[in-house]
C-alpha cells in the first residue's frame, strides 16, 4: 500500500468532511428541534454559494487585489451570504414550515421538498444550468508536510469549518439563546411553561443552520472554483447522512460523521472508483439506519413517525 | 350496495339467470369511471394529431406509475421517494431480454409479465431493510435506493451499457402486428393494462391485506396488535407497487426503444410522487386524474403557455414575456405547487374520505402552530388531551 498516497488522500478526505460537517450541523439541529428532514438546507448551502458569487462580483474583487482589500472583500462576502442566508432559513421556516406544524408527518416533509426543488430551479434560472465558475481570489500555494503537501485553501477550509462548530458549541451550550434551543429541543411544552418563545427559537434554529449552510457555500465556491445549481441535492443528502451516521440531533456527532462521510467518499473513489463514491455513501447510510438508527454518538431514539 | 349485499345473503346465492343483473349491480357505482373510459378509447380516432397520442401515451406510462406508487405511499403509508429505482429495473429487465445488446429477442408480452415480477422481487429486497424504518428515515433511505440503483446501471457498463445505455431494444408484436413508431397501439395496450391494473388494484384494496395496508397506514402499531403482521404487510406493499413499475417500464422502453440511466434520476421519482400527492394519496381514481393532469400540463401546457406568452410579448412589446420559457420554469411551478397543495389542500385534488379524515386531524402533542396564546391554549388543554392517546407519535420500541 501506497502511505503517502493515503495519507494525500486523507487530506482531502478531511477537508471535503470538513464541508460535510458544517452542512450537517443544519440538518442535525433542525430535526432535533422539530424532527424535520429540512430537505432544503442543502439548496440553502448552494444558495451561498451563488449569493457569494454575486456578491464577490459587484465588489469587483479579483485575485490582483492587496492582501487588505481582498481580506475586507470577502469578510464583506462571508457576512452577506452568511445574512442572507440565515434570512431565507426564516423565510422557509415562517412560510412553509410553520403553518404545517403540527400536522401529519408527510406533509412539512413534501413541502420541504417543494421548497428544495424550487430553490435548484431559482438557482438554474439565475445562472443557467451548467456549472458557473468561481473567481480563484484566495492563493493557494502549497506547503510540504513531510512527504505529503497540503494547499493553503484546504488548510482554510478545515480552520473555517473547526471555527464554525466551536462557536456554534458555545452558543448552544454557553448563551441563553442555546439553552432555549435545547430546551424547546427536549420537551417543548415544558420548555414553552418555562416562558421560551418556542416560535422563535425555532425561527433562530434555522437561521443558525442556514448561516452555517450560507458560510460553507462561501468556503466550498472559494475551495473548488466552481458551483453548480444542482450540487445542493447531493451535498444535502450526503450531510444528512452525515447527521444520521453522528447520531441525529447532536452537534458534536454531526461534525464527526462529516469527517467521516468525507473520508469514506474519498477513499472509495480513490481505492473502488470514482463513480461509486456515492453508492459508497448511500450504502453506509443504510447501513447505519438498518444497524444502528441512533448513529454513534446519539442517544435518543431518532425513530419518531 | 349494502341492502343488495343484504338481499342476496338471504336469498342465497344469485342463480345463472340473474347473473347480468349482478353484473350491472356491482359496476354501477363505476358508471362514470366508465364512461371516462370509453372517452380514452375514441381519443386516438377523434384526434389524428401523432404527437398529442404519442404524449398521452407516455401519460398513461405515469398513470401506470402513480396507481404503482399509490399502493405503496397512500394505501400503505410508506413514503417512498426512490420509486424511479423499480421503474428503472423493470425497464431494463425488457432492455436486456429484447435488443442486440445481449443478443436477445425474447418475446415482448411473456416478458411484459417478468419485467413485473421482477421489480416485483425488487421492490421486497430493497424493501426489507427499510421495514424497521418509519416516516421520513423510510423516505431518506428510499431517495438513497433511488440514487444507487441508476448508478449501479451507470456504472456497470459491461453489463448495461453505461452512459449509452441500450438501444435498439425490441417493439412488441401483437398476432403479426409490429407496433412499430405509431403511439396508437401503444396507447390502447396502456389503456387496456391500465383498466386491468385499476380493477385488480380496488380488488387488492378491499381484500384482506388491502385492509391490512389502510390499518397500517392508521396505526401502526393498533393494526400490529389486532394480528396484522407488519413484516409481510410492508413487504407485499413495497412488492404489489413496484409490480405495476415493471409493467410501466417495459411499455416504456419498449416504446421508446432505448434506455439509459438518466431517464431515472431522483425528479422522475418526485414527479410521480407529486402525481400521487396531487390527485389525492390511496385515491385509487384520483391517483390517475393526478397523474394525467400533471403530465400534460408539464408537455403541452408549459409549451403553449410558452408560445402563448411569446406572442403576447411580440404584440405588446414586452421583451421579458418573450423571454420567457415556462418549460424551463417546470420544477419550480412543481415546487410552489407542491408547497400550495400542502398548505391549502393537503388531501389532494381528489381525495379518500379516510386520508382526508387523518390528514385534516391535528396530532395533539406535536407543537402547533400560531401566536403564543395559541399554543398556551393547547397546553392548558394538555389534561382532555391525555385520553385520546397521540395516534401518529406513538413508539415501536
Amino acid at each position: 500500500m501506497n502511505w503517502v498516497l493515503f495519507g494525500q488522500q486523507l487530506i482531502n478526505g478531511v477537508s471535503l468532511g470538513a464541508i460535510y460537517a458544517v452542512i450537517a450541523l443544519g440538518y442535525t439541529m433542525v430535526y432535533g428541534i422539530i424532527e424535520l428532514i429540512n430537505f432544503a438546507h442543502g439548496d440553502v448551502y448552494t444558495a451561498g454559494s451563488f449569493v457569494a458569487l454575486a456578491t464577490l462580483v459587484l465588489l469587483g474583487a479579483s485575485g490582483h487585489m492587496a492582501a487588505a482589500a481582498l481580506a475586507f472583500a470577502l469578510a464583506v462576502t462571508f457576512a452577506v451570504t452568511m445574512l442572507v442566508m440565515g434570512a431565507t432559513g426564516i423565510v422557509i421556516e415562517r412560510f412553509a414550515y410553520r403553518p404545517l406544524r403540527g400536522k401529519q408527518r408527510l406533509a412539512p416533509l413534501l413541502t420541504a421538498i417543494g421548497v428544495s426543488f424550487s430553490i435548484e430551479n431559482l438557482l438554474q434560472l439565475w445562472m443557467g444550468p451548467s456549472p458557473v465558475p468561481f473567481p480563484q481570489i484566495v492563493p493557494n500555494p502549497f506547503f510540504s508536510l513531510g512527504p505529503l503537501t497540503v494547499g493553503q485553501m484546504q488548510l482554510v477550509v478545515i480552520g473555517s469549518s473547526l471555527v464554525m462548530m466551536a462557536a456554534l458549541q458555545l452558543f448552544v451550550h454557553r448563551t441563553r439563546l442555546g439553552k432555549a434551543m435545547r430546551a424547546t429541543a427536549q420537551d417543548w411544552m415544558a420548555a414553552e411553561i418555562m416562558g421560551i418563545d418556542i416560535n422563535k427559537t425555532i425561527a433562530l434554529t434555522f437561521f443558525v443552520g442556514s448561516v452555517l449552510a450560507g458560510a460553507a457555500g462561501v468556503i466550498t465556491g472559494l475551495f473548488y472554483g466552481n458551483i453548480w445549481f444542482i450540487n445542493g441535492f447531493r451535498a444535502g443528502l450526503i450531510a444528512f447522512t452525515a447527521a444520521v451516521l453522528g447520531g441525529i440531533g447532536n452537534t458534536t456527532g454531526a461534525a464527526l460523521g462529516g469527517f467521516l462521510i468525507g473520508f469514506i467518499e474519498v477513499m472509495t473513489a480513490q481505492y473502488v472508483g470514482f463513480q461509486w463514491a456515492t453508492v459508497a455513501v448511500f450504502s453506509v447510510l443504510i447501513l447505519v439506519l438498518i444497524f444502528r438508527p441512533t448513529g454513534l454518538l446519539g442517544q435518543q431514539l431518532p425513530e419518531r413517525t | 350496495m349494502a341492502a343488495w349485499r343484504a338481499l342476496r345473503s338471504i336469498a342465497g346465492a344469485p342463480s345463472r339467470a340473474r347473473l347480468g343483473g349482478r353484473v350491472v349491480q356491482r359496476i354501477a357505482p363505476y358508471r362514470s369511471p366508465l364512461l371516462v373510459l370509453l372517452l380514452f378509447l375514441l381519443y386516438p380516432l377523434v384526434d389524428h394529431n401523432a404527437g398529442h397520442v404519442n404524449a398521452a401515451a407516455d401519460a398513461a406510462v405515469y398513470v401506470l406509475l402513480a396507481l404503482g406508487l399509490n399502493i405503496v405511499v397512500g394505501f400503505a403509508g410508506l413514503l417512498d421517494l426512490g420509486y424511479a429505482a423499480f421503474f428503472a429495473i423493470g425497464s431494463y429487465t425488457y432492455a436486456f431480454a429484447a435488443s442486440p445488446f445481449y443478443g436477445l429477442h425474447l418475446p415482448f408480452w411473456p416478458m411484459l409479465l417478468v419485467a413485473a415480477i421482477i421489480a416485483g422481487v425488487f421492490g421486497a429486497l430493497l424493501g426489507a431493510p427499510t421495514l424497521r424504518l418509519r416516516g421520513d428515515y423510510l423516505a431518506i433511505v428510499t431517495l438513497g435506493f433511488g440514487e444507487i440503483v441508476p448508478t449501479v446501471f451507470l456504472n456497470l457498463q459491461k453489463y448495461t451499457g453505461g452512459t449509452n445505455g441500450i438501444v435498439g431494444i425490441d417493439q412488441p408484436v401483437l398476432f403479426g402486428y409490429h407496433f412499430g413508431f405509431n403511439p396508437v397501439p401503444y396507447y390502447y395496450t396502456l389503456l387496456g393494462i391500465i383498466m386491468l391494473s385499476v380493477v385488480a388494484i380496488l380488488r387488492l384494496r378491499d381484500s384482506r391485506l388491502g385492509r391490512a395496508w389502510l390499518a397500517v397506514r392508521e396505526d401502526e402499531i393498533a393494526a400490529a396488535s389486532m394480528g396484522i403482521n407488519l413484516t409481510t404487510t410492508k413487504l407485499l406493499a413495497f412488492s404489489f407497487g413496484a409490480f405495476f413499475s415493471g409493467f410501466a417500464g417495459a411499455l416504456y422502453v419498449a416504446k421508446l426503444g432505448i434506455v439509459s440511466p438518466d431517464q431515472f434520476n431522483f425528479t422522475v421519482s418526485f414527479t410521480i410522487l407529486a402525481m400521487v400527492v396531487l390527485g389525492g394519496m390511496g385515491s385509487v381514481f384520483g391517483v390517475i386524474a393526478g397523474a394525467g393532469i400533471l403530465y400534460e400540463f408539464q408537455t403541452l401546457f408549459l409549451t403553449d403557455l410558452t408560445q402563448w406568452s411569446h406572442s403576447l410579448g411580440a404584440a405588446l412589446h414586452l421583451p421579458l414575456l418573450t423571454r420567457l420559457n415556462f418549460v424551463n420554469l417546470k420544477f419550480l411551478l412543481y415546487g410552489l405547487g407542491l408547497i400550495a397543495l400542502m398548505l391549502l389542500r393537503p388531501e389532494g385534488l381528489f381525495p379518500e374520505r379516510r386520508i382526508k379524515a387523518i390528514i385534516t386531524e391535528r396530532v395533539s402533542e406535536e407543537i402547533p402552530p400560531g401566536d403564543v396564546t395559541e399554543v398556551a391554549g393547547v397546553a392548558g388543554s394538555a389534561p382532555a388531551a391525555e385520553g385520546t392517546p397521540p395516534r401518529e407519535y406513538a413508539r415501536e420500541e
